[in-house]
């Protein structure tokens, strides 16, 4: 027999279910810088990936879980591209896509039992800073006009915190990223992770390309980006550690990466208990 | 996708699990923006008098392929457009020319351009040039209807390998019939010509320029029989477009080089307006 449930009610306990959910993963950073727009998010995996191309000038991140945000890519990618080969490549947007993706997710989020438990940011890189869009896009369907920065994930507000600090106008895209690091390092109850190559999912819009201006920074060019930040970026402040971590820093980015549980096993991939995978929990 | 609940339904279909095709997706959700939908009967005096693009050579040289086109569109006995482009850039690794109707031909290559690029963003990886080549045939299959009618399509398509490291050309009949074509191939209405010029200029192991060189002087002696087919307008300075893809990708040459093989073709037919000779040898035995 059913029982009564107030709609506030109903939608509080969505929207508790839906955050709880987000809060499991790990956090996304999306931040302009003079050349474009960077994307960073701690990812273990390099096939099922949190940051994806959208259209010429827009690109995509999401963090929760990963068969949601994953149907919510492909649709974008359906919108942007029908949108442009029924109009013109130029008639695509990341604001009418933002708007679409608010719409979609608010019907879900009132229509069906369970609300997505994802958020993501929709960017698109324009011709000079000023003009660079940066929405972000809740479960429930809120959507946010963000600018110079935005976290997205259970951490957000502790790492929109850090951001905030080390963001100013037309940052290069070494201290852009030197940034992300230092906001995806910090943690609520005051304590740092390390962030290393390996672990993350690194892609830009440039700003400075025609047609597709997406790419992802992996590999060599990664590596030598991460170089480039500075051994302090991702190393907990402490004296006690620093040394250490330091020296750990720079095998890291040799080799590939190494995770803060295993500090012993240096190098390679390794799986970690949060990997993305398809239909599994939050990714991340 | 004016009312609500048209809206409505392509959300749906947006959120819908589908394949990475998005001519797949097309179909399913908004079958009116096809290339040659809506088709009606017309008589073929119709079909004959709407523009037509012309001839398209394509070969192959050693590390990629050249492609070609000359720049004129006609209607029945009229010249629609001196200046057209049938030769276009579909993905990174690719290109396609088109013969036959122009408007549905570009239609169809901007389709096949996002469905490309629609596969690599929804898969994170391109088509292989195989699977890019069937995708074509399945499209121009889909055009059979309309070119029952007479607004037949044809394209070429080019491209390079990047698993062989060879340039490949795939040709197309109108019942979506592909065809992989070895060293050179030609088609539109002065293919013939063009082939057969190709044909006593092309060598293996020849270099990008060399190559470029004998498909300018293949679009020449295509012109030069074919009504239809136009050649270099060196006092409007309209060039053919010419387009190379190697390991480096697509590249389309600038006007400045495509006129300057120009210039060399037609200052070499001014002295010898049949082009370059090769002497046949008489066997031996009958000395």
């Amino acid at each position: 027999m059913p029982f009564y449930v107030s709609p506030e009610q109903a939608m509080k306990d969505k929207a508790d279910y839906a955050r709880k959910g987000i809060a499991r993963g790990r956090s996304g950073v999306v931040i302009q810088y003079d050349a474009g727009i960077l994307f960073v998010a701690p990812n273990p995996s390099r096939a099922l990936h949190k940051i994806s191309e959208i259209y010429d000038r827009i690109a995509f991140a999401a963090v929760g879980r990963y068969n949601e945000y994953e149907v919510l890519r492909k649709a974008g990618v359906r919108y942007a591209d029908l949108t442009g080969y029924q109009y013109d490549r130029q008639d695509v947007t990341a604001r009418g896509l933002a708007n679409w993706y608010a719409q979609t997710l608010g019907t879900i989020f009132t229509d069906s039992p369970k609300p997505f438990e994802v958020e993501i940011v929709v960017a698109e890189v324009a011709e000079v800073p000023a003009e660079d869009q940066i929405y972000r896009i809740t479960f429930d369907g809120s959507v946010n006009d963000e600018h110079g920065y935005v976290a997205v994930g259970g951490q957000a507000d502790t790492i929109a915190t850090v951001l905030k600090e080390h963001y100013t106008d037309s940052l290069t895209l070494t201290s852009a990223l030197e940034a992300a690091i230092a906001g995806l390092a910090a943690q609520a109850n005051g304590d740092r992770v390390e962030v290393t190559g390996g672990q993350l999912e690194v892609a830009i819009l440039d700003r400075t390309r025609d047609h597709r201006t997406f790419r992802r920074l992996t590999g060599a060019r990664l590596e030598a980006l991460l170089a480039e930040t500075g051994p302090d970026s991702s190393t907990p402040p402490e004296p006690g550690t620093a040394a250490p971590a330091k020296a750990k820093k720079g095998s890291a980015a040799a080799e590939g990466g190494t995770s803060q549980a295993k500090p012993a096993a240096a190098g390679g991939e390794q799986s970690k208990p949060d990997s993305a995978e398809p239909g599994g929990e939050s990714a991340g | 996708m004016g009312s609500d609940s048209n809206a409505r339904l392509m959300t749906a279909s947006y959120l819908t699990a589908g394949t990475s095709s998005f001519s797949e997706f097309l179909t399913s959700t908004a079958p009116e923006l096809l290339p040659g939908a809506g088709g009606v009967t017309v008589s073929s005096t119709v079909a004959r008098d709407v523009p037509h693009g012309t001839t398209i050579v394509a070969a192959a040289f050693s590390g990629g392929v050249v492609m070609a086109g000359d720049r004129r569109a006609t209607a029945g006995n009229m010249i629609a457009q001196r200046d057209i482009e049938k030769v276009f850039r579909s993905d990174e690794f690719s290109c396609i020319g088109i013969a036959g109707a122009a408007g549905i031909g570009i239609d169809l290559v901007r389709l096949f351009q996002v469905e490309l690029e629609h596969y690599e963003k929804i898969e994170g990886r391109a088509l292989s040039l195989e699977g890019k080549a069937n995708r074509l045939a399945g499209m121009v299959r889909a055009n059979l209807g309309a070119a029952m009618q007479g607004f037949v399509v044809v394209p070429l398509f080019a491209g390079y390998d990047t698993d062989e490291g060879v340039g490949r050309i795939f040709s197309y009949d109108p019942t979506g019939g592909r065809y992989e074509e070895q060293r050179f191939h030609s088609i539109g209405s002065g293919s013939v010509f063009a082939r057969g010029s190709l044909k006593k200029l092309y060598a293996d192991g020849m270099e990008s320029a060399e190559a470029v060189m004998a498909c300018m002087q293949a679009l020449y002696d295509a012109a030069d029989d074919d009504s239809a087919t136009g050649g270099p307008d060196m006092a409007r300075r309209i060039y053919p477009i010419v387009v190379t893809v190697t390991a480096d990708g697509y590249q389309r040459l600038p006007e400045d080089v495509t006129g300057s093989y120009a210039a060399a073709v037609v200052a070499e037919r001014m002295t010898d307006p049949d082009g370059p000779h090769s002497s046949p040898q008489p066997p031996r035995a009958a000395e």
